[in-house]
């Protein structure tokens, strides 16, 4: 496995403060390598926005990250813990470093801004030297990068389809050569034909560009096909971390092992669709010990008791569950 | 550029309907202006005088409604909307060319910078929400609610006076003739301060308000979040994406209160003796001055449709999303 571009160690995300605080990610441990899809899957609720929007220092209040640490390794130089930047160094870092793909494909443009206008603004915002006419000509490969031809740079938003609208998206993430790309559920609000092409297209990227992806979705099924590793987010908690093909075949959380039943499979053997009985819990009262164990067809007596740490169950493959005893917690 | 014209037919229409009103109901009213001129020189009037006076307006010929009709718009045409009765002899156009520069001068100037000020304390309300500026709206919100007569009376009876820099009425220091010169701009500015003040403290807080919760609103938008997140500096996110989308209902706003200038003063005029067309108007009403009210409708009319065409103009420029390619 290649050098780790973003760690994230025992996050904490808080929503209020005090004791009226509402706790959305708890102790999260993550590792992002270089040019790797992460994918982070869960249910709504699970934390796994927040804890996108907490890396990134993009919380709106109440939001508050309340520990941890999110150490960014630069391609040259010495790692930075992003929590800790000047209001400058993190505009500086943003986007240049790490670049968002957010939800709403249709929301995330500025509907009274040309394509032109909201491309070139960020990479003169990052790189004050360069050119009008460098800008235009990097503005147009961008644009031809992802399928979409250069003379919509004139276009209005409106004027674009949603996949045009999240393809300029991914175009603009991808503006400043950025190391990370985090894209929280870009292809949610496209129909599946879209979603295949998006995510095609973004494949083949970066085989070429070599970023990194960190991929939040409900969606397990997109994920098991589309990243390298696969974490599972319970009550803010990532409860389940291992390759995309090892998770597939056997999980070991009985969670993750709900989530797999959700969905149909294409090939192989019939079986029944379970899914999760239940709700996801409430963020406010969460149950004692594992979060999940009122749901959990196989919880045992210390379920309800103790929290399972994460750790590694068998190499490579990180499990927090009682089923599964912990040989070496993560350190952290 | 379709959609222009459009409006633009859809104005000329409206404009024709109020004008043919304005026609009308002048006739619908009982009695006729000699009469009230008549009654206004309390009988002390000549047979002969009476006779000159209905051929003076048009009221010895035995012309069909429409023949009149058609002669009005003709008449309206040449910009000849009558004489007004009182200020006898002169004619009405006089009349309003002489009032409408005080109006627009003054409630004009205060409209643009009500708008300006307000707007811009709102962008900084609406940004940074429990600020300085936040304090700022209970007080202006406050002010606003006190009715605007008031307002002007208590301007008056705490500012003017005796020995007092400001002035309690008119538009200019009896005595002078109106012209540019060094004499006369300046005690027409003095004379505009006080009314002008009391505009903008009743008119501000609508501009903050209205201006912060669309800021509110906007900023709450995905795109604000792109905007961060692009590493933009918080000046561009404030300006160009916050403050710009969140304008656009305060400048149609803005447009629709143009038209308000001529026709909505009356109160500040009234107040101040502001030699302005809304004064003109309480005149016209107390004198039975039917051919000033008639022209000072039309000109509040023509106003508010020029207004609507502008805020239309405006919000298309602005809003690419209401352009049809």
């Amino acid at each position: 496995m290649s050098d780790p571009v973003l760690e994230i160690r025992g996050l904490r995300v808080d929503y209020g403060l005090g004791d009226a605080a509402v706790h959305a990610v708890r102790d999260v441990d993550l590792t992002l390598h270089r040019g790797e899809v992460l994918g982070l899957a869960g249910e709504s609720g699970s934390g796994k926005s927040t804890l996108a929007y907490g890396l990134t220092r993009l919380l709106p209040p109440p939001g508050v990250v309340s520990g941890g640490q999110v150490v960014y390794h630069p391609v040259d130089g010495p790692p930075v813990d992003v929590l800790t930047l000047s209001p400058a160094q993190l505009r500086q870092f943003r986007w240049a470093e790490t670049s968002i793909v957010f939800q709403g494909a249709m929301n995330s443009l500025n509907p009274v801004h040309k394509v032109s206008t909201q491309l070139l603004d960020v990479i003169k915002a990052h790189d004050p030297t360069s050119t009008a006419a460098g800008r235009l000509a990097r503005a147009r490969d961008l644009l031809r990068l992802v399928g979409i031809a250069a003379d919509r740079l004139d276009s209005y938003p409106h004027q674009l389809s949603g996949g045009m609208r999240q393809r300029v998206m991914i175009a603009m993430a991808l503006a400043l050569e950025p190391q990370v790309v985090i894209m929280d559920e870009p292809t949610t609000a496209l129909d599946v034909v879209m979603q295949r092409q998006i995510l095609g297209q973004l494949a083949e990227l970066r085989e070429r560009l070599g970023f990194a992806v960190l991929f939040i979705t409900h969606d397990l099924s997109l994920l098991v096909e589309f990243s390298d590793r696969i974490a599972i987010m319970y009550g803010g908690r990532i409860v389940e971390e291992a390759p995309a093909a090892q998770l597939y075949r056997q999980a070991l959380h009985p969670y993750t092992e709900g989530l797999l039943h959700s969905f149909p499979a294409l090939r192989g053997p019939r079986r029944e669709l379970t899914g999760i009985p239940g709700s996801p819990p409430d963020l406010r009262a969460m149950p004692k010990g594992c979060a999940f164990h009122p749901r959990c067809p196989k919880a045992f007596d210390p379920c309800d008791k103790k929290v399972p740490v994460l750790g590694a169950a068998e190499p490579g493959r990180d499990v927090a569950c009682w089923l599964h005893p912990v040989a070496a917690p993560v350190p952290h | 550029m379709r959609f222009l014209l459009q409006r633009t037919a859809f104005y000329l229409f409206t404009a024709w309907a109020a004008i043919t009103l304005n026609f009308f109901i002048p006739r619908l009213v009982p009695g006729d202006p000699v009469q009230s001129l008549i009654s206004r020189n309390q009988g002390r009037i000549s047979a002969d005088a009476i006779d000159s006076l209905r051929v003076l307006f048009g009221l010895d010929s035995d012309a069909s409604i429409w023949e009149q009709y058609l002669d009005y718009w003709g008449q309206l045409l040449h910009g000849d909307l009558g004489l007004s009765f009182t200020f006898f002899p002169t004619p009405v156009s006089t009349v309003i060319g002489d009032s409408l520069p005080w109006t627009v001068g003054l409630v004009g100037i205060t409209t643009v910078i009500s708008f300006l000020l307000g707007t811009a304390l709102g962008v900084g309300a609406g940004w940074r929400r429990g600020s300085w500026v936040d304090g700022l709206l209970p007080a202006t919100t406050f002010l606003s609610s006190i009715p605007y007569f008031w307002l002007g009376l208590v301007a008056i009876a705490v500012f003017t006076g005796p020995g007092s820099f400001f002035p309690s009425s008119g538009g200019y220091e009896a005595g002078l003739v109106p012209a540019f010169d060094g004499y006369f701009i300046p005690s027409a500015i003095k004379h505009s301060v006080l009314p002008a003040a009391t505009i903008l403290v009743s008119s501000m807080s609508g501009w903050i308000l209205s201006m912060r919760n669309m800021m509110v609103t906007v900023s709450s938008e995905d795109y604000i979040t792109v905007a961060h997140a692009k590493g933009l500096s918080e000046r561009r996110v404030a300006l160009s994406y916050a403050a710009r989308n969140a304008l656009l209902p305060n400048v149609s706003g803005f447009a629709l209160s143009l038209g308000f200038i001529v026709g909505g003063t009356l109160l500040v005029e009234i107040v101040f003796s502001y030699p302005g067309l809304g004064y003109q108007l309480f005149q016209a009403v107390g004198y039975k001055d039917y051919p000033l009210m008639q022209g000072i409708f039309l000109i509040i009319t023509i106003s508010v449709l020029v207004a609507n065409l502008l805020a239309d103009v405006a919000y298309l420029l602005l809003d690419p999303r209401t352009r049809k390619s």
